[in-house]
């Protein structure tokens, strides 16, 4: 069982939680080539290491904010607001 | 090689069985290889042999970071079938069936298909429509596939639970689906491309590649560097992982798929059902165990163990379906790192980097593929071109977007 640090409620289990993925995709113009586009609509970073993902505390405050998990041992390195920029790890 | 036989069994039975020899070498680590292969699971041990096999391509290395089939190939629940929806997919996985209806004899080695039926239950009117055009389309590919009443459900497995929270309304099945033992078919193409002089070396992991120009030239390990003309990669859940270290991105996600198996218990379930809905998939090994599972975690993890919440929902399901396996006591649970695609269509072909190859997003579904899988990554590396049945599995697809979306069409969402 993950315990998810929600800034909002506190460290509850996971079941109350949904996982939204990456957290910083930017969304490219129009006037980009299939090839970027593709890379925006499908690849995802997907790292053995740190992970900066959104999660949203559906069953509790409702609420969407971001996270630095690693992927591997699960520990939670950092959790900051939706539209902060991903914060520096010493690792 | 010495094959097996009749004959041998009974002669090492009478020594005791003291005098059988080691079934594959351990090679000392050549300074240089035409083919290296990462990846000593079932895809990347039968691209080996494959390609020794078929192709005359014999001076090959298949590179494992930890043991023969530790990976996905030893933890999958071992089910076999090609009732897909799609033609590309239906006549791939149909052709991996084939390959496995005659595994035995092709390597010598028995893997224990057991084709006893893989059935899947619809739970409401609208289920069962979308499962008879399911059905239907399996049957327009050529492959087998038989609408099923409650009735006749119950007849195949009578601990079946019809009257559970959703009530099962029919189903379908495809009779010459079914499941084999997954360390035999590691072993047994282990042995094979063994025996045809591929190298495989254990213990010991890729950790970059060598690239000159756009092309790889060979890659850089535990075990020091390894010149090779071609490289294919057949990592599952370390596909992203590595294709970072060669400069390029895959549509996957990593996440932990689990599953378990109960104490072993006399013969009481002889098919293989799956219901997509209460979503549980369960057989029962030729030992007696009950073998099952369900979904993945959903996020991203490298870590090879489960969530309790999803072990939680799958013994809920099984329970639903065959409420007799209450009794049963839980044996053993883990979980391999699938490669989830976008489309849950494999990525199989050419990369963006010349004689690099790759054979990863199978999801949750590799097993099945793995003779097809071999024989098809073999010829896409003897010739540098897509094998016909893969031409439309490339990387590729996701620029043009022609994708082929089988998650409604796997049984599972896989």
């Amino acid at each position: 069982m993950i315990r998810i640090p929600c800034p909002y409620c506190g460290t509850r289990d996971e079941v109350e939680f949904h996982c939204g993925g990456d957290a910083h995709i930017v969304r490219p113009g129009p006037e980009v080539s299939d090839a970027e586009w593709a890379d925006y609509l499908f690849n995802r970073e997907n790292p053995r290491g740190v992970h900066y993902e959104r999660w949203c505390h559906v069953f509790g405050c409702g609420q969407w904010f971001n996270v630095a998990r690693d992927t591997v041992t699960h520990k939670f390195h950092a959790v900051y607001r939706m539209g902060d920029p991903a914060p520096e790890l010493d690792q | 090689m010495k094959g097996y036989s009749a004959f041998s069994l009974v002669r090492n039975a009478l020594g005791g069985h003291r005098f059988w020899k080691p079934v594959w070498r351990t090679p000392e680590l050549k300074k240089s290889y035409d083919v290296v292969i990462i990846g000593a699971g079932g895809h990347g041990l039968s691209t080996a042999y494959y390609l020794a096999k078929k192709h005359g391509i014999r001076n090959v290395a298949v590179l494992e970071k930890g043991f023969i089939g530790g990976g996905n190939t030893g933890r999958n629940t071992q089910v076999t079938r090609s009732n897909y929806f799609w033609p590309q997919s239906a006549a791939f996985f149909d052709h991996a069936l084939k390959l496995y209806e005659n595994l035995g004899r092709d390597i010598n080695f028995n893997v224990m298909l057991s084709q006893r039926g893989v059935l899947n239950l619809a739970h409401s009117h609208h289920e069962l429509e979308t499962m008879r055009r399911w059905a239907n389309a399996i049957r327009i590919n050529g492959i087998d596939s038989e609408l099923m009443t409650p009735a006749q459900i119950k007849k195949l497995i009578p601990l079946v639970n019809l009257d559970a929270r959703f009530p099962v309304y029919g189903g379908f099945i495809q009779p010459r689906g079914g499941i084999s033992r997954h360390d035999a078919v590691a072993w047994g193409y282990a042995r094979a491309a063994d025996a045809l002089g591929v190298d495989i070396i254990q213990q010991c992991e890729v950790t970059e590649f060598e690239i000159a120009n756009g092309k790889v030239t060979g890659v850089e390990t535990t075990r020091g560097k390894i010149a090779a003309k071609q490289v294919s990669i057949a990592v599952a859940g370390n596909t992203s992982v590595l294709a970072a270290k060669a400069g390029f991105r895959v549509p996957v996600t990593s996440m932990a798929l689990q599953a378990m198996v109960s104490e072993p218990i006399k013969p009481c379930l002889d098919t293989m059902f799956t219901s997509p809905v209460i979503h549980m998939y369960v057989s029962q090994s030729d030992r007696g165990e009950i073998v099952f599972g369900a979904g993945a975690d959903t996020y991203t993890s490298y870590a090879q163990r489960g969530g309790i919440p999803v072990l939680e929902e799958n013994v809920a399901a099984l329970l639903e379906l065959i409420p007799a396996f209450s009794r049963l006591r839980l044996m053993r649970q883990w979980a391999g790192i699938v490669d989830i695609t976008p489309d849950t269509t494999p990525i199989m072909g050419k990369t963006p980097v010349q004689n690099l190859y790759i054979s990863g997003g199978w999801g949750t579904g590799g097993y099945k593929a793995i003779p097809a899988g071999g024989d098809t990554m073999a010829h896409t590396i003897a010739r540098d071109e897509p094998h016909p049945l893969i031409a439309d599995f490339g990387l590729e697809r996701f620029e043009s977007g022609a994708l082929i979306d089988e998650g409604g069409a796997s049984g599972v969402a896989h």
